[in-house]
C-alpha cells in the first residue's frame, strides 16, 4: 500500500498545469512560420505568459454546462413547436424583428464562429488562443440555436426561408455582413478589439437587450429562451474583450495609438450598424420596452462612461465621435424606418406607419426631434396611403462607402441638412454619410475602395437585371410576399384569420 | 446593465426577468391551449428554402440539416483579407482539392452544437466515475514501478501531441469550406483539448497531486530521442498551407497510427505490468476514436469518390505521411514494446493502410 495522496492544488495551478503547460516552443519550425499573423499590425507582446485567463474552463466543464443549457432550451423550442407558440405574440408585426434577426445577425454568428476559430489557431499565447477556441464553438452555438429558434417561425411567415441566400445579397445586409467581413479581414488584434471589445464589450447590450427584452414584451417565448441561454456566453465573451484591451495596453505602451485608432474606429462602424436595431426597438415591436435613445443613454453614455474612467489609466480615451454619436441617437431610428418604409418594395420584411398611439409615444420619447422633423413625414405618407397613391421611391440610393448605409443621415447640429461627405483615392470619388466614416476610409482606402456596394452592383447589372423585379428574383425575394407593407401581406391576411378563429371558439 | 467589482458591465437580468412575467397571463395561455386544440393552424412551409432544395422538396428537415446547410457565406465579400490578401476570407482555393458540392461533407454523428456538447457530457461522466473509481482504491498504485517510468515516457507526453492535434483541427475550422467541416472541426478541437486535459489528469494522479510528472513528460516530448520525430512531424504539419492535407495528415495518418498503437498496444502491454487502471483511464479516447474515425473514413471517402485529380492528390499525401510517421513511430515501438515493437508497428500499419485502401485511396 502506499500512503494516500498528499499534495492538493487550488484551481488557479490546476487550470495552468492543465492548459498552460501544453504548448512548447517550436524547434522544427520557426515559430513565426507556425505563428504567422500576430506580429504584423505592430501590436507589441513582450511576455504572453502574463495573460490572465479570465475563467479557467476545462473542456469538460464546458461539456456539462453547455449540454445542460442546451438540453432545457431544446426542451422549451419543443414544447413551443408543440403548442403552436407564435399564436400567444403580440402581433404578427412583431414577426418582422425577427427576420431581420435572421437575415442579419445569425450568419454573423456563423462568421464569428470561423474567426475566432483563425485566432484560436493563430495566436500565439496558449491562453487567449484556448478563450478563442471557446468563442468560436459558442459561436456557432449561436448560429445553431436562433436557425433552430426561428426554424418555427419560418414554417408560418413569410421572409425567413432564403436567409443564407438573401445576406449574401440583400442591399441592406451587406451594411451588417460588411461590418462582420471588415473585423474578419482585419489582424487578429484589430479583431479581438473590434468584435471582443467594441462590439461584445461596450455595446453588446445595445444588440442584446432590445431583441431579447423586444422578445420578453411581446410574447415570444422562443426567442427569450435561447436569449437568456446565450447570456453566460456573452459574459464569457466580454470578460474576454476586456481582458485582451487590458493585456495590449499593459504589455507595451507603443500598443495604445493603435489601439485607441481601433477604438475609435469599430465605435463608429457598430454605431452605425446597431441603427437597424434602433429601428428595430423604436418601429417594429408592436409592445415596446424602452426607445433607442433610452437604451442609448444607459448602455452607452452611463456604462461607457463609467468603463472609459476605468480605462483611461492606460491612457485611453472615450472614442472620437461619441458625443456626435449620442445626439444621432434622437435621430437614427426615425431615418432608417423612413428609408425602409420607402424602399417597402426591395426589403426582405414588411413596413407600416406607426399608429396613434405609437406616434405619440414617440412624441413623447423624442421630445426633441420627433415633433419637429419626423412626425409631419410620417403622417404625411399616411395621408397619402389614405388616398391611394402609398409612396415609393424608385430611385436606387447612393450608399456609404463605409458603412453602406443609405445616404439619409443629416448633419451634426442641422436636422435639415444631409451630411455628405467625400475622397478621391486613385482618381475616384468615394462618398460618405458623416465624418465618421470618411475617416475609417481615408485611413485605409485600399481595404474599403473594394467594398461590394450593393447599389453599384445592380447598375453594372451584377443583380440579375435592371428591373425590380429582376433584382428581387435574385434576392429570392417573392414579390407581394416577402416584400411591401405589413398590411395586404400574407403574413397579416393568417394572423388575422388566427385571431378570427380564436374569437370564435372563445365564443 | 449593472458594473460588477471589476467593473465588469453584466445583463441586468432583473430587466429581462420582468419582461418574461409580463408575457403571457395565465388565463390568456389557458385559453390559448383551448383554441389552439380547435383551430386549424397549417404551416405554410416545412423547412428553409435552400435546405428544401438540398432534400429534393419542402419536406421535415433535421435540426442537423438545418443547423449546417448552406450556413456559410460563399460570394460578395467585401474586403481581401490583409493578413493573406491571395484569397477571400471564405474560398474554395485554400486548398487543391476540389469540390462541386462542399455539403456532401455530412457528419455521419449529425452533430450540431447540441447534441455535440450532450453526447461529450455524458462520456466525460463516464470518465470522472473512472478517475473517481480509481482514487478511491488508489488503483494507479498497483502499477509496476519501472512500468510507471514508462508511463511517464510514453503516455503524458501525447499531451502535447494531442495540442497539435488541437491546433490542426482548429486550423481546418479557421480555413475549411463549408459549415458541414468547419462544424465538425470546431467540435474536434475541443475533443483534443479535452483528451489532453484527461492527459494531464493522468499525469497529475500519477504525481500523486503534483504537475511533476507533468514536466517530466514535457521533457521528454521536447528532448528525448523517442519523441522527436513525431514532434517533428507535427510541427511539420502545423506549417502546412493546404487544409484538406492537414486534415488527412492529422486525423487519417497520424491519428490512425497513434491512437491503436497507444490506446491498444501499448496499452495491452501495459497489463502486465498491473496498469489495468490505466485502460480505465483512457477509456474517454478509445470510444472517441471509434466514433470520430466514423467522421474522417466518411469525409475522405467523399472527397476520393469526387474526382480522379482529388484521389491521386490525397494518395500523394497519405503515402508521404505514412511513410513520415511510420519511422516517427519506431522508436515509441521499440521503447515500449522491446524486440515485439517492430512487428505491431506493421500491424497498426497495414490495418491503415486497409482502412485507406477501402476508403478509395491507391497506395
Ligand atoms: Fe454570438
Ligand atoms: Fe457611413
Amino acid at each position: 500500500m502506499t500512503p494516500p495522496r498528499k499534495k492538493k492544488m487550488n484551481l488557479k495551478q490546476r487550470y495552468a498545469l492543465m492548459t498552460r503547460g501544453l504548448d512548447w516552443e517550436t524547434s522544427y519550425q520557426k515559430m513565426d512560420d507556425v505563428f504567422p499573423y500576430d506580429t504584423f499590425e505592430g501590436i507589441k507582446i513582450t511576455d504572453w505568459s502574463k495573460w490572465e485567463d479570465p475563467f479557467r474552463l476545462t473542456m469538460d466543464a464546458y461539456w456539462k454546462y453547455q449540454g445542460e443549457k442546451e438540453r432545457k432550451l431544446y426542451a422549451v423550442l419543443d414544447s413551443f413547436a408543440q403548442n403552436n407558440g407564435q399564436l400567444g405574440i403580440s402581433d404578427a408585426r412583431y414577426v418582422n424583428a425577427i427576420k431581420l434577426f435572421l437575415t442579419g445577425v445569425t450568419p454573423l454568428e456563423y462568421q464569428a464562429h470561423r474567426h475566432f476559430s483563425h485566432l484560436g489557431r493563430h495566436i500565439r499565447g496558449v491562453g487567449p488562443r484556448v478563450a478563442a477556441q471557446m468563442q468560436s464553438l459558442d459561436e456557432l452555438r449561436h448560429a445553431q440555436t436562433q436557425i433552430h429558434t426561428i426554424s418555427h417561425y419560418n414554417k408560418f411567415f413569410d421572409g425567413f426561408s432564403e436567409f443564407p441566400h438573401m445576406h449574401d445579397r440583400v442591399w441592406y445586409l451587406s451594411v451588417p455582413k460588411s461590418f462582420f467581413d471588415d473585423a474578419c479581414s482585419a489582424g487578429p488584434f484589430e479583431f479581438f478589439t473590434a468584435i471582443s471589445f467594441a462590439f461584445e464589450y461596450v455595446l453588446t447590450n445595445l444588440l442584446f437587450v432590445p431583441f431579447m427584452s423586444g422578445a420578453a414584451y411581446n410574447g415570444d417565448l422562443a426567442t427569450v429562451t435561447f436569449g437568456f441561454s446565450a447570456q453566460s456566453d456573452e459574459a464569457r465573451h466580454m470578460t474576454l474583450g476586456i481582458e485582451v484591451i487590458k493585456f495590449m495596453l499593459e504589455q507595451h505602451p507603443d500598443n495604445l495609438p493603435i489601439v485607441q485608432k481601433w477604438v475609435d474606429k469599430w465605435f463608429w462602424r457598430g454605431h452605425k450598424v446597431l441603427g437597424l436595431v434602433a429601428m428595430m426597438m423604436d418601429y417594429m415591436l408592436p409592445k415596446r420596452v424602452m426607445s433607442w435613445k433610452e437604451a442609448w443613454e444607459i448602455y452607452f453614455t452611463e456604462a461607457g462612461g463609467a468603463l472609459f474612467e476605468d480605462l483611461s489609466r492606460y491612457g485611453l480615451r472615450v472614442p472620437k465621435y461619441a458625443d456626435i454619436a449620442t445626439e444621432e441617437a434622437e435621430h437614427i431610428s426615425h431615418q432608417n424606418w423612413a428609408i425602409f418604409y420607402q424602399y417597402t418594395q426591395a426589403a426582405g420584411f414588411h413596413t407600416w406607419i406607426p399608429g396613434d398611439d405609437e406616434l405619440d409615444w414617440l412624441s413623447e420619447k423624442y421630445p426633441n426631434t420627433f415633433d419637429k422633423y419626423y412626425r409631419p413625414r410620417f403622417e404625411m405618407w399616411r395621408e397619402m396611403e389614405a388616398k391611394g397613391e402609398r409612396f415609393y421611391n424608385n430611385a436606387l440610393p447612393q450608399l456609404c462607402q463605409t458603412c453602406q448605409i443609405p445616404m439619409g443621415y443629416t448633419e451634426p447640429g442641422d436636422p435639415t441638412k444631409i451630411g455628405f461627405r467625400s475622397s478621391i483615392y486613385k482618381d475616384e470619388r468615394y462618398h460618405f454619410c458623416s465624418q465618421g466614416c470618411k475617416d475609417i476610409f481615408d485611413d485605409e482606402p485600399e481595404k474599403f475602395s473594394q467594398a461590394w456596394l450593393p447599389v453599384h452592383q445592380i447598375f453594372q447589372g451584377n443583380c440579375g437585371g435592371a428591373d425590380l423585379s429582376d433584382v428581387l428574383k435574385w434576392y429570392h425575394m417573392d414579390q407581394g410576399i416577402d416584400n411591401m407593407d405589413y398590411t395586404g401581406s400574407p403574413d397579416q391576411k393568417q394572423w388575422d384569420a388566427w385571431q378570427a378563429a380564436r374569437k370564435k371558439v372563445a365564443g | 446593465m449593472k458594473l460588477t467589482a471589476t467593473g465588469v458591465p453584466v445583463f441586468t437580468v432583473e430587466r429581462l426577468t420582468s419582461g418574461i412575467k409580463r408575457q403571457i397571463p395565465l388565463e390568456e395561455k389557458a385559453a390559448m391551449s383551448i383554441d389552439i386544440k380547435t383551430m386549424n393552424v397549417e404551416p405554410k412551409r416545412q423547412t428553409f428554402a435552400h435546405v428544401a432544395r438540398r432534400l429534393g422538396s419542402d419536406t421535415t428537415a433535421s435540426r442537423y440539416e438545418e443547423g449546417v446547410y448552406d450556413l456559410q457565406a460563399t460570394t460578395h465579400f467585401h474586403y481581401r483579407p490583409i493578413w493573406g490578401p491571395e484569397y477571400w476570407t471564405f474560398d474554395e482555393g485554400r486548398t487543391a482539392i476540389k469540390m462541386k458540392d462542399w455539403y456532401v461533407f455530412k457528419d455521419p454523428r449529425q452533430f450540431y452544437y447540441g447534441t455535440y456538447t450532450v453526447t461529450r457530457a455524458n462520456m466525460h461522466q463516464t470518465t470522472d466515475r473512472n478517475f473517481a473509481f480509481e482514487e478511491k482504491r488508489n488503483m494507479l498504485a498497483n502499477i509496476d514501478e519501472e512500468w510507471r517510468e514508462m508511463i511517464v515516457k510514453y503516455l503524458i507526453p501525447l499531451r502535447h501531441y494531442e495540442w497539435g492535434a488541437n491546433m490542426n483541427a482548429c486550423a481546418v475550422s479557421d480555413a475549411g469550406y463549408g459549415a458541414a467541416l468547419t462544424s465538425a472541426m470546431i467540435f474536434t478541437t475541443g475533443d483534443r483539448l479535452g483528451i489532453a486535459q484527461i492527459l494531464s489528469r493522468i499525469g497529475i494522479a500519477l504525481s500523486e497531486g503534483d504537475g511533476e510528472l507533468l514536466d517530466q513528460a514535457k521533457q521528454e516530448w521536447m528532448e528525448a530521442d523517442a519523441w522527436q520525430g513525431v514532434r517533428k512531424a507535427i510541427e511539420d504539419s502545423l506549417v502546412v498551407k493546404d487544409w484538406f492535407e492537414i486534415l488527412l495528415a492529422q486525423f487519417l495518418v497520424m491519428d490512425g497510427m497513434v491512437y491503436p498503437l497507444v490506446y491498444n498496444h501499448f496499452d495491452t502491454e501495459g497489463q502486465k505490468h498491473g496498469a489495468a487502471a490505466l485502460s480505465i483511464l483512457c477509456e474517454f479516447m478509445v470510444d472517441w476514436s471509434a466514433e470520430h474515425n466514423r467522421w474522417v473514413d466518411a469525409v475522405v471517402k467523399a472527397a476520393v469518390k469526387e474526382s480522379d485529380e482529388n484521389r491521386a492528390l490525397l494518395s500523394d499525401w497519405y503515402g508521404k505521411w505514412r511513410n513520415i510517421m511510420r519511422e516517427a513511430l519506431q522508436p515509441q515501438a521499440a521503447m515500449v514494446l522491446g524486440d515485439g515493437g517492430e512487428a505491431v508497428l506493421n500491424e497498426v500499419c497495414e490495418q491503415l493502410d486497409a482502412r485507406a485502401s477501402k476508403l478509395g485511396l491507391t497506395l
